[in-house]
């Protein structure tokens, strides 16, 4: 198949970026949307012209390193991540617009890659159960309901990607931080500190540059992880009883 | 060793002393600890600790030494720490609870890690980690980490290939990312103390070695491109494995050998390079454009029948429309014992069999097709659809999410992938290398594997040696910390000299090939000749062809743009550069080793009846490389295997 494909080139976080267009032919539609970008690149280089640069790693929808805009979906039309999107979900002769995730708090590096560490620093405000290691008690000395592990798990599923961001209008990472609150708060081991855990973390999530949620719900349509927007509410409930407890 | 070998290799002294107490081996460890010096708290801080890498090594190496108290700069190459490639593991780990009461035990589970290495690996080394498994487990649940459970609120367990007790703890598919979550935000809370500093998108590309001891690296920051001193007093690295040099592989793409490969070439020994673990339930490659492989887990093989046509010509038909009569069930018929549970390496070798004979199937590759069926008719037809759904559901979309087919209407196709290595860098009963002051930790190391690792026991080593190993080994050596060095000590000015020359050559070269066609050049010669099956004469070609490749690398590859900015295609070159030197190394210890053991098969040494033949009289020992200068050939230590508490035998599945 062949595509025409808009790319936003930036040379760097303080240069001008602008669309770059490019024409690609011989698209098998088993290749990953990252590997017709590995294509291009090939052709770019040979020609002469600086590759493209994003990030991947995993490639298999874990990692949660990879994240484009793609024609102003956050990671295209399915909802996966990008490296686990396909070509066959694209027809040929399409026009495909590709951007960086777009937030103050997640700055672009270069071309397509932008810096999450935001959200780095969002967990180091409170995202952990304080436990030393070689202090454990025993693991079957606190058991903990299936139906609680599971929930847990459903919410530990997140990979830190950005795509809830990016597609949120006001650039608010609640459903990262709803996710964080729920796994830890599903948890016996996560209780002494799940007041002061979620304090931290929205303060540090409002100093970072993100927005407010004004629940839109783009942030759960667009998680690769299918992160229900609930998450949210428990975030809020905990911050409620957090305010009066600490009254 | 033979002479039509010493073109290859040198020999040289023999490794004598690993540093194991000489105690009964239930002792060994904790008397280790007993005897080694103690840190005083006050000076922990004023003991600044390199980490390179954040997975499930590194990150908890990380946590654990900023807890202590000890300043810790911890560097890797993904935007967050919580993207180091342990995230991708899925099936568990495994840990000596006994929780199931079905006969497990510490001694248990060191049984069965040894013998699932063929017996190459070190018995000191492997129980320790047994012993120290169970506090992983507590360490991992009281971090938050979500493992499954039962109905009455207690751990679940699974059984993984190769043992016949259920030891290992999950979180459904997902077991390295929730345990690598849990060191991640331990990590995390240290950050915010101040004990750990991180440095993202920063690659490690020197070490810095002053008078025989480690003292710091040189790193790139990948988005400034400024070269960094960085000293320290200690150097872990915990960069993982070197299954990349294949090209495809299961490896995220990043993986690479650069670190231990740097360090290697200053002095620290390589150990076993050549023992590859091949994964038999991987989606095969579709084409030439495919960047990696994805694993499909291994519990697919208890429900799936494997099977390829009879005849060659039956090979582009539909599966469906191919009688019962004329399909070859080849595990079935050649292992009726074990049938399609097979270990990794036999149900790998018989596949690749089966497609070199002309009856692999899917799509052709070059000339070949690579792929056999892994049919699940049978099994729907006997437990129902939804049964099938219920446990394999998230594994049959993501088949057919790669693939485009649905597996439940069409027979998938798998065909084995390079998976991990189970060589690196040689490292002591410490986890010190062979270069004092520089410790490897987690798959970077080579200790505890032997020449096949068994399941769910790579993620168990990782936390043991960061959690666990490492924090009291280090203290020993710590406690006499050497004299301080500054930055314009001429021992570092050269390593940071070598590392931008090496940079300013790679920009340099303005040749006409991309640095992934030569990776992927690299990669095929690796995957024929050094994969599955190895040969005299094949290693021998291959060492050539790599000579050749490396050569031209250095004559014609094209690398764009400049050094002071986010440049992937320079990063790329750097650790291709590397897999060249590997990947010979590779060969060379495939070569030298005339026995077939685990995931090395060598076609001379098979049985009567064509399964691979150990032998250990010549064998037993682990082949240490040490660096024979630029132009020199490596040089071969021995480190003998001593097998005091467990027989050596020949492993049979038939
Ligand atoms: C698909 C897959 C599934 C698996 N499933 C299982 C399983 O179910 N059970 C099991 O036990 N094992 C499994 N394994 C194996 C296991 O996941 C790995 O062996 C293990 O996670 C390796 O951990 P590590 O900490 O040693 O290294 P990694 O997690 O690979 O981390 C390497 C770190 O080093 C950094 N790094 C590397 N080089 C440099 C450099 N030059 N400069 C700076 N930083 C650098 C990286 O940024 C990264 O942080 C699986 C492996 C794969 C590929
Ligand atoms: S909540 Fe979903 S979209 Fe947001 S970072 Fe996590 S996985 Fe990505
Ligand atoms: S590259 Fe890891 S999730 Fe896409």
């Amino acid at each position: 198949m062949e595509l025409t494909l808009k790319i936003w080139r930036q040379a760097g976080p303080t240069a001008k970026g602008e669309f770059a267009t490019y024409e690609v032919k011989d698209i098998s539609p088993d290749m990953s949307f990252l590997e017709m970008l590995d294509v291009l690149n090939e052709r770019l280089i040979t020609e002469g012209t600086e590759p493209i640069a994003f990030d991947s790693d995993c490639r298999e929808g874990i990692c949660g390193m990879c994240g484009l805009m793609i024609s102003g979906e956050a990671h295209g039309p399915e909802r996966t991540t990008t490296c686990q999107l396909h070509m066959r979900s694209f027809s040929s002769g399409e026009t495909v617009t590709i951007e960086p995730w777009r937030a103050n708090a997640f700055p672009v590096i270069r071309d397509l890659v932008v810096d999450r560490t935001s959200f780095d620093r969002i967990i180091q405000a409170g995202g952990y159960v304080s436990v030393n290691t070689g202090a454990a008690p025993e693991a079957h000395s606190v058991p903990v309901p299936k139906e609680d592990a599971d929930r847990a798990f459903d919410s530990a599923k997140c990979i830190g990607c950005g795509a809830c961001v990016a597609a949120c209008p006001n650039a608010s990472a609640m459903l990262f931080l709803g996710a964080k609150v729920t796994h830890l708060g599903e948890l016996p081991q996560g209780q002494p500190e799940r007041d002061s855990r979620v304090v931290k973390m929205l303060d540090e999530h409002d100093l970072q540059g993100f927005g407010g949620c004004t629940n839109i719900g783009e942030c759960s349509n667009a998680c690769p992880k299918e992160i229900p927007l609930d998450v949210i509410s428990t975030l809020n409930a905990d911050l409620r009883k957090a305010a009066s407890r600490s009254r | 060793m033979t002479d039509t070998l010493s073109e290859y290799f040198t020999v040289g002294d023999p490794i004598a002393d690993t540093k194991a107490p000489d105690v009964p081996i239930e002792q060994m460890w904790t008397k280790h600890q007993f005897d080694s010096a103690l840190v005083n708290p006050n000076n922990r801080r004023k003991l600044d600790v390199i980490i390179v890498g954040t997975g499930l090594a590194g990150a908890s190496a990380a946590a654990t030494m900023g807890e202590a108290g000890y300043n810790v700069k911890s560097f890797f190459y993904q935007d967050s720490a919580r993207r180091a490639h342990s995230i991708a593991a899925q099936g568990g780990i495994n840990a000596a609870k006994n929780y199931n009461d079905d006969g497990d035990s510490t001694y248990r589970l060191f049984y069965d890690t040894v013998k699932g290495g063929d017996y190459r690996s070190r018995e000191t080394n492997v129980y320790r980690l047994a012993e120290v498994s169970a506090n992983i487990i507590d360490q991992a649940v009281a971090q938050g980490v979500p493992f499954a459970r039962e109905y009455g609120g207690l751990l679940d367990n699974r059984s993984f290939g190769g043992v016949q007790v259920a030891r290992t703890f999950y979180a459904a598919g997902q077991t390295g990312q929730q345990l690598l979550i849990g060191a991640y935000q331990a990590m995390e809370r240290q950050v915010a103390k101040g004990t750990v500093t991180e440095y993202s998108r920063h690659e490690m590309l020197e070490v810095i070695i002053v008078d025989d001891v480690a003292r710091g690296i040189i790193a790139r920051d990948m988005v400034t491109g400024e070269i960094e001193t960085h000293l320290a007093d200690v150097v872990v690295l915990a960069s993982g494995g070197y299954g990349n040099v294949f090209f495809l592989s299961t490896n995220a793409m990043g993986c690479n050998v650069t670190a231990a490969w740097r360090a290697h070439r200053k002095g620290a020994h390589f150990a076993n390079p050549c023992y590859t673990q091949i994964h038999p339930t991987c989606i095969p490659v579709s084409g030439d454009h495919q960047s990696k492989l994805t694993l499909m887990s291994e519990s697919l093989r208890n429900d799936g029948r494997i099977w390829v046509p009879k005849n060659a010509e039956d090979c582009e038909k539909d599966p469906r429309d191919i009688p019962e009569e004329d399909r070859d069930y080849y595990l079935e018929r050649i292992y009726p014992a074990f049938g399609n549970l097979v270990p990794r390496d036999i149900a790998s070798r018989q596949a690749k069999n089966m497609c070199d004979e002309g009856r692999g199937v899917g799509p052709k590759v070059g000339d070949f097709r690579r792929g056999v069926y892994l049919d699940f008719a049978s099994a729907i037809e006997r437990l129902g659809r939804p049964a099938i759904e219920a446990k394999y559901g998230n594994l049959f979309d993501m088949y057919s999410r790669i693939t485009g087919e649905d597996p439940y209407q069409v027979p998938m196709r798998i065909y084995p992938a390079v998976h991990y290595t189970m060589g690196g860098l040689w490292v002591d009963y410490d986890l010190q290398t062979s270069v004092k002051g520089l410790y490897a930790i987690g798959e970077a190391n080579f200790s505890d594997h032997g020449a096949n690792r068994l399941g769910a026991s790579s993620l168990m080593q990782c936390l043991a040696d960061g959690y666990f190993v490492l924090p009291n080994t280090v203290r020993d050596y710590l406690a006499k910390p050497q004299a301080r060095i500054t930055e314009d000590h001429p021992a570092v000015v050269a390593a940071k000299n070598s590392v931008t020359e090496r940079i300013d050559a790679l920009l340099s070269i303005n040749g006409e090939r991309t640095v992934d066609s030569f990776h992927r050049e690299l990669g095929n010669i690796m995957w024929e000749y050094c994969g599955m099956e190895r040969t005299d004469e094949g290693l021998r070609k291959a060492i050539d062809l790599i000579r050749s490749l490396k050569d031209e690398f250095w004559r014609n590859v094209r690398v764009l743009g400049a050094a002071d900015t986010l440049n992937q295609s320079l990063e790329k070159a750097g650790r291709v550069a590397d897999f060249f030197e590997l990947g010979e190394l590779m060969c060379i210890d495939a070569l030298h080793r005339r026995e077939s053991c685990g995931g090395h098969f060598r076609a001379e040494s098979v049985t009567e009846d064509g399964e691979a033949l150990r032998h250990d009289d010549e064998f037993a020992y682990v082949a240490a490389w040490g660096f024979g200068g630029e132009d020199g050939a490596p040089v071969l230590h021995k480190e003998d295997l001593n097998y005091k508490f467990i027989e050596l035998k020949q492993r049979s599945y038939k």
